[in-house]
């Protein structure tokens, strides 16, 4: 009873513990995104924003959500209920699950895995099935237009987000997602010798979270709203927390690479007197900062520009920062060892 | 193997549609997402607008014209006043005159900052939309000064307008226009030069002067194409002679010159608005033609005359001698014309409107074709249609 006890239970009640302490904070964080979304945009637009739901409107995310628990969730006739159902499921899901390798701190991390950096790269590929099976679950043309869209777009913009996080392993040397950060505690951070990839990474991000200006499997102007059309109640809630969950994993993720993790910008006394999570969180949001701001002030790609810009520009540029940093690493000899 | 048959997708695009401007409905045929075919298909705002004219006295069916293109309601009425004096043969005095171009350029200011935001709306800007609305709120508050309505003005009379302004307007109007110029450089770069912007419409839907003029197009949309055609220059009315202004003019057609078009027509209409200020005669703002125009309410406190006519007009109307005519203004969104055949009683026989918004939607599927989805809302942005007045 005892080895049950010490092998199987309480393992699993710890990892059950760590995984609520990230995900209840992170649910929080999009309900409160949503309202940083609103209050930003409604600044730049001359407008007040949410103030009426709770003071300065703070509550506002929360009552959104309960309106949309409690409406009823259509299922179109002619839809594939099955798929219909489970693509909200799977968006959400995979928005969740990438952060089990998300270090917030030197250590703080649920799962410290040696292909961190993999797993991360291979679960923001699988996000395009939710919208590619919405979109044709959903048996309606606009959400069809939009799947085939978002497939188009992810795919072009992985290859180059592909090179860029080849570019910064190179100056690594692990697929470890704490050893990255670990490596800029050393050096410097990355988006000073990397700038032109931490500029692409950050483009390509905003086109993999499928945000302004690239947002065009949901262009309300042209497509309504995409491959949500059909959506509603919860189904309609999942997708868009597993957006806005994927908007603070790719801000956390261009941190990662780019900004030094939970590192503070300097190593003197005030600055690492603060702990790293806060370091961490303030990044990200000044991330998330940009990816409001980019919405608020750029038009929509037209589909075909889009495509262009990612396999005419970022892919060629991107491979070639791939060569020209091997080269230098090779050249100065600077390889990291390990 | 048997040959496969592939086939176009048909998109109903619309009514309900947050990018067919009301009630626009489009049946698509896309193959891919390249436009082959785009039949606009109108109607679903359909009033009977000028039906229920020929039962209303001249003075009556007024109101109406707000409701053609509520966008630039002014603008209908003036071409309809306009319509009715050319009959009667009434002239307006100098300061009604005034009055009415003064509106006319707010009118215009009104649509192009719709137009211009919602069509940088479609293409995705959703920043400079919400920047106009404020703008038009001050706008609106002019017009709810001297009329007491925000849209629905019914503010412009058959012989001058229907009050003076009211005390210390035409400074707030002169303040305000000052100051316009601001919010058109802020919304300019934000759109003007940005690269997403341009990609979206410079070379879309381009239109040659020939085509645009068998196409029957007028405004901005003849104005893109390098034609200088301004009823406001070609036949002058209200006294729009007496302006210096510009025409501006595109030199390709395409969507980003109606835009660049419609920004210098702002910033010219401001020019038009501080030249009337500078130059507004003092004097009545309608005429004195008592069988036309109702006496004002003190005189008829004291004259039974006043009073007479007074009931008169407002019970049975003043009638219009037999006769027709075309009377056309230049409309913010192009060349507004009324058609109006009196047969000597007070209702107008008949009352044909032609309406520009009805003759560029006609050309869609010619400027739509071959072009993506996507270009599709650029091009219905661009064209500024409102449905109150293709519909009618």
């Amino acid at each position: 009873m005892a080895e049950l006890w010490s092998i199987y239970l309480l393992p699993g009640i710890i990892i059950l513990a760590q995984i609520l302490l990230i995900i209840v904070p992170l649910l929080l964080s999009v309900a409160m995104l949503t309202y940083f979304e609103r209050k930003i945009m409604a600044a730049m637009q001359l407008r007040m924003g949410p103030n009426v739901v709770g003071p300065f409107g703070l509550l506002q995310a929360f009552a959104d959500g309960a309106k949309l628990f409690f409406k009823e969730t259509v299922l179109p006739t002619s839809a594939n209920k099955i798929i219909f159902l489970i693509a909200p499921m799977l968006t959400f899901v995979l928005s969740l699950v990438a952060w089990a390798v998300i270090p917030f701190d030197d250590g703080m991390v649920v799962s410290d895995i040696n292909v961190g950096i993999l797993y991360l790269f291979a679960i923001s590929s699988l996000g395009v099935y939710g919208i590619v099976m919405a979109g044709w679950a959903s048996n309606s043309k606009y959400p069809f237009l939009s799947a085939l869209r978002s497939a188009a777009q992810m795919v072009s913009y992985e290859v180059s987000i592909g090179f860029v996080i080849i570019t910064v392993l190179l100056c690594v040397g692990s697929l470890n997602v704490s050893d990255v950060v670990r490596a800029q505690a050393e050096g410097m951070w990355f988006f000073i010798p990397l700038f032109p990839m931490f500029i692409i990474f950050f483009i390509s991000a905003l086109a993999e979270t499928n945000r302004h200006p690239f947002d065009l499997p949901e262009a309300e102007a042209e497509l309504v709203a995409g491959y949500q059309v059909e959506y509603s109640s919860m189904t309609f809630a999942l997708f868009f927390l597993g957006e806005y969950a994927n908007m603070i994993l790719m801000s956390g993720l261009t941190t990662i690479l780019f900004l030094g993790g939970w590192l503070p910008p300097f190593d003197i006394a005030p600055f690492n007197w603060i702990p790293g999570p806060i370091w961490f969180f303030l990044k990200i949001a000044v991330l998330l900062f940009v990816f409001v701001w980019v919405r608020a002030t750029l038009p929509r790609y037209r589909y075909d520009q889009l495509m262009r810009l990612g396999w005419k520009v970022f892919l060629p540029f991107s491979l070639f920062w791939v060569v020209l940093t091997a080269g230098v690493l090779v050249a100065f000899d600077l390889v990291p060892q390990t | 193997m048997a040959e496969v048959d592939i086939k176009n997708m048909t998109l109903n695009f619309g009514p309900q549609h947050p990018a067919a401007h009301g009630v626009l409905r489009l049946v698509m045929e896309l193959d891919g997402e390249v436009i082959e075919r785009c039949d606009p298909h109108i109607g679903l705002l359909h009033r009977g607008t000028e039906k229920l004219i020929e039962y209303k006295t001249y003075q009556q069916a007024l109101p109406y014209f707000d409701r053609l293109d509520y966008v630039s309601p002014m603008a209908m009425e003036h071409a309809y006043v306009l319509a009715i004096e050319k009959l009667l043969g009434v002239a307006v005095p100098a300061r009604g005159q005034a009055v009415r171009v003064l509106f006319s350029e707010i009118t215009r200011l009104l649509n192009h900052l719709l137009n211009i935001t919602s069509h940088a709306m479609d293409v995705g800007a959703i920043t400079p939309a919400l920047w106009g609305y404020e703008e038009r709120e001050r706008l609106m508050e002019f017009y709810e000064g001297v009329s007491g309505a925000r849209i629905h003005a019914n503010y412009f009379r058959v012989g001058g307008v229907h009050q003076d302004l009211p005390a210390g307007m035409a400074e707030d109007i002169g303040n305000y226009i000052d100051g316009f110029h601001n919010y058109v450089d802020d919304m300019e770069t934000l759109l003007t030069e940005n690269r997403i912007f341009k990609q979206r419409n410079v070379d879309i839907s381009v239109i040659g002067p020939d085509e645009a003029m068998d196409w029957g197009f007028s405004g901005v949309m003849l104005r893109c194409t390098g034609l200088p055609w301004d009823l406001r220059k070609a036949q002058p009315y209200d006294g729009y002679e007496k302006y210096d202004f510009d025409i501006p003019v595109g030199k390709n057609g395409d969507c980003y010159d109606r835009y660049l078009c419609r920004v210098e027509e702002m910033r010219q209409s401001c020019r038009i608005i501080k030249q009337v200020l500078a130059t507004m005669p003092d004097g009545p703002v309608s005429s004195a033609d008592r069988k036309v125009v109702a006496p004002p309410r003190a005189e008829m406190k004291q004259s039974m005359e006043a009073l007479i006519q007074h009931f008169k007009l407002y019970t049975e109307g003043f009638k219009v001698p037999a006769g027709e005519t075309y009377t056309a203004i230049e409309a913010p969104k192009g060349e507004f014309g009324v058609y109006l055949v009196a047969d000597g009683s007070n209702m107008p026989y008949r009352c044909k409107i032609r309406s520009p918004g009805y003759v560029h939607l006609a050309a869609l599927d010619h400027l739509c074709k071959g072009h993506l989805l996507a270009d599709s809302v650029a091009v219905i942005g661009s064209l500024d249609i409102v449905f109150g007045e293709i519909d009618r």
